[in-house]
């Protein structure tokens, strides 16, 4: 064995040893009974719904600690929605599974940060980071609801729609009896726009196309007329008509029980369309956000600037190829502290060897973390 | 459904037909047959009298002419007499099934019960001190050779002083029970069976408890457990009830397929016991070439390994909804 290997094995075997030590301190997290005013918190807004605040989540893989999600801050306004952009990879799905509280344990765990929610219903703020399994269970789709992606696995295949319907509203509302949770179940479907409620209340998953299962999704998610509404790439899996479609029905259902999105997507299109507010993230940070306007009028992270560019656009020349952003994502296990962005962007300047740069207040809502743009800043 | 299980059974009939013929040729191609077997210690047996009693037991025929013979009396559900036992085969199996059927689905109900539940908590503390220790055991139930097991068993009881349990036979020989089944002789029964059941579930626990664990971890990563738990379901909902439906249909199939089991008995760990089930008759039959007996016993368990699998499809179908027979 030459030394190299052997520096590989010893770095493995302490990477296990610290895994084990992390493993063994959640386990022990989760045993101890958490009072309620470890949990209990103030909003920074009482307007924000969601307010995400120097939020870090870390996988402990084999081959080393994944920063995820390292440093994100971001708030989800009350009855707004905001769309959340990045490359496949760069945290955004893992964002919102923090904030539901099911990231897959015990590799994945939020090691630092807030995630303050405004428990309206309660008349309160809570940590979600602290708050207990026990309260996130009445949390979870009674106050803060998930769309996933996939449309064709997210629904359990031995249970009829009518009954994963019934649970997520039963689980939220003791009172009701089992004929009003059905009925609800079935009003449910026809808000999504399913004809025939009655007969997909008793269908099985399988028996519906990728479209209706989605519909079904939704219905479920708004089933207790949550106050956030997490969308994780709502339409990737289908197709453009029915996307538009799925777009509109979650708009208007948005309004009607004035709930904040949080929408997770790489599809800027779908960005304009139906985001008030826009954060890019890039590499577990978020690297730009603003307004629609601000980002779609005046992108300044080179990344933002790449990400527009590589759009297709069907006015433009024609037989052009499509941008890409040139190299690679860094590997994401054990990141060093620089802008990750920096050995793929065509306008570094000499700061940009330095550590990952502040977030920089361009106007009230546009706020970017570049070191070019805050020296354009200073010279204005 | 109705089409798809007669047609099955149709089907059924022609293997069952292919099965009967090999199983025939096999049995009639051993080395030595009955009477030869019988007779080999009697220095007065001259040939004639061998070649008499070859023909009073039908062994003077060729293969396709005793078959046809068997074949014609046992569509008349006569499957002959046994020669060892000197009695039709139907009585004896009829007489030995029952000890057989008993001692295996206990023991199927006992790795039931400790397998499913164990694979579930290996599955939910994957790579934890607990899994590992039920993964051992598994590893330990999967390669202990069944007789080895009993010996070692039987060594520990009956040699070591632990004179707990009685290591062989059904019923105590000194003791003199009534015809009909009276507590204390159920008793009896019940503290004799005790040790090869033990035998039959750590050595048949491990593939059912590999088999729970896989799918269970398999399952729990799927999309709807994430949905269950995005919407608020208790986590041992999520598991008793979202995960373990989607678990159980792999294991339904094990099942059926564990139907024949139930009656072959296990030869080698019976005769070890001297416990008088179909396994070690068969054993015994065997070796003494019971053309009839070993014709009736086998045909028994290929007629339930078929009935199995077939049941196993509907359960499958009952169990999962997206499974349409047809």
């Amino acid at each position: 064995m030459n030394t190299a290997e052997k520096e590989r094995n010893k770095r493995l075997r302490e990477v296990k040893k610290e895994n084990a030590r992390r493993y063994r301190a959640l386990k022990k997290e989760k045993k101890r009974k958490i009072p309620e005013s470890e949990y209990l918190t103030r909003m920074k807004d009482p307007d924000n719904i969601l307010e995400i605040d120097n939020l870090h989540t870390f996988f402990y893989t084999d081959v080393g600690t994944v920063r995820a999600i390292d440093g994100v801050t971001f708030e989800v306004p009350r009855g707004k929605t905001v769309g959340i952009v990045g490359e496949s990879g760069c945290g955004k799905s893992v964002t919102s599974l923090s904030v539901m509280r099911i990231l897959q344990e015990p590799q994945g765990q939020i090691t630092g940060g807030e995630i303050r929610f405004n428990q309206r219903k309660e008349n309160r703020a809570i940590n979600l980071v602290k708050t207990p399994q026990k309260v996130m269970e009445k949390v979870r789709g009674g106050e803060i609801s998930m769309i996933f992606q996939e449309p064709m696995t997210t629904l359990n295949p031995v249970f009829t729609i009518g009954r994963q319907l019934d649970e997520a509203v039963e689980l939220h509302s003791e009172k009701m009896s089992k004929k009003e949770v059905a009925e609800h179940s079935i009003s449910m479907l026809k808000l999504v726009g399913i004809a025939n409620a009655e007969g997909v209340y008793k269908m099985y998953p399988h028996e519906l196309s990728g479209g209706m299962r989605q519909r079904v999704v939704i219905a479920m998610a708004l089933a207790c007329s949550p106050d956030l509404i997490i969308a994780d790439e709502p339409t990737t899996a289908l197709d453009v008509t029915i996307q538009a479609q799925i777009l509109d029905l979650l708009r208007d259902l948005k309004n009607k029980i004035n709930a904040s999105i949080m929408l997770i997507t790489h599809d800027l299109g779908v960005v304009a369309e139906m985001a008030d507010y826009v954060v890019v993230m890039y590499a577990g940070r978020v690297v730009e956000q603003g307004t629609v306007q601000d980002i779609f009028h005046n992108p300044t992270h080179p990344y933002t600037l790449g990400l527009m560019k590589s759009r297709p656009n069907i006015l433009g020349g024609e037989g052009d190829r499509l941008y890409s952003i040139p190299g690679n994502v860094p590997n994401p296990v054990d990141l060093p502290n620089y802008c990750y962005f920096h050995n793929r962007c065509d306008q570094c300047i000499a700061e940009c060897d330095g550590p990952f740069p502040e977030m920089v207040a361009l106007s009230k809502t546009h706020k970017v973390a570049c070191y070019r743009a805050a020296k354009k800043e200073v010279q204005e | 459904m109705k089409q798809y299980i007669i047609r099955r059974v149709l089907i059924s009939l022609v293997v069952l037909l292919g099965v009967s013929i090999m199983l025939y040729t096999l049995v009639r191609s051993m080395p030595s047959d009955y009477v030869d077997l019988s007779t080999s210690a009697n220095v007065k047996m001259t040939d004639e009298m061998r070649a008499h009693l070859r023909e009073i037991y039908g062994l003077d025929k060729g293969i396709v002419e005793g078959y046809i013979d068997w074949l014609t009396s046992a569509l008349r559900l006569d499957l002959g007499q046994s020669l060892i036992f000197n009695a039709p085969v139907t009585d004896v199996i009829g007489r030995y099934a029952g000890v057989t059927f008993t001692v295996a689905a206990i023991a199927l109900v006992l790795q039931l019960l400790i397998a499913i539940p164990l694979g579930i908590l290996a599955a939910r503390k994957q790579y934890s001190a607990t899994d590992y220790i039920i993964t051992g055991l598994v590893f330990l139930g999967l390669s202990l050779p069944t007789f080895f097991f009993a010996a070692v068993l039987k060594r520990i009881f009956g040699y070591y002083g632990l004179d707990l349990l009685p290591i062989s036979g059904m019923l105590t020989a000194r003791v003199t029970y009534p015809d009909h089944m009276t507590w204390a002789k159920f008793l009896d029964y019940a503290q004799h069976l005790i040790l090869p059941i033990t035998v039959f579930v750590i050595t048949g626990l491990g593939s059912m408890l590999r088999y729970t664990r896989t799918n269970m971890l398999e399952v729990l990563n799927a999309d709807y457990i994430r949905t269950a738990r995005a919407k608020g379901v208790p986590e041992h909902r999520v598991i008793y009830s979202h995960a373990f439906r989607n678990t159980l249909i792999p294991i339904v199939t094990l099942l059926g397929a564990s139907l024949p089991g139930l009656f072959s008995g296990a030869a080698i760990s019976e005769s070890l016991f001297a416990i008088e089930g179909l396994g070690n008759i068969g054993l015994k039959a065997a070796n003494m070439g019971d053309v009839p007996y070993l014709m009736g016993y086998n045909m028994l368990l290929a007629f339930l390994t078929i009935v199995g699998y077939l049941l196993s499809d509907i359960l499958y179908a009952v169990v999962d909804p997206r499974v349409r027979l047809s």
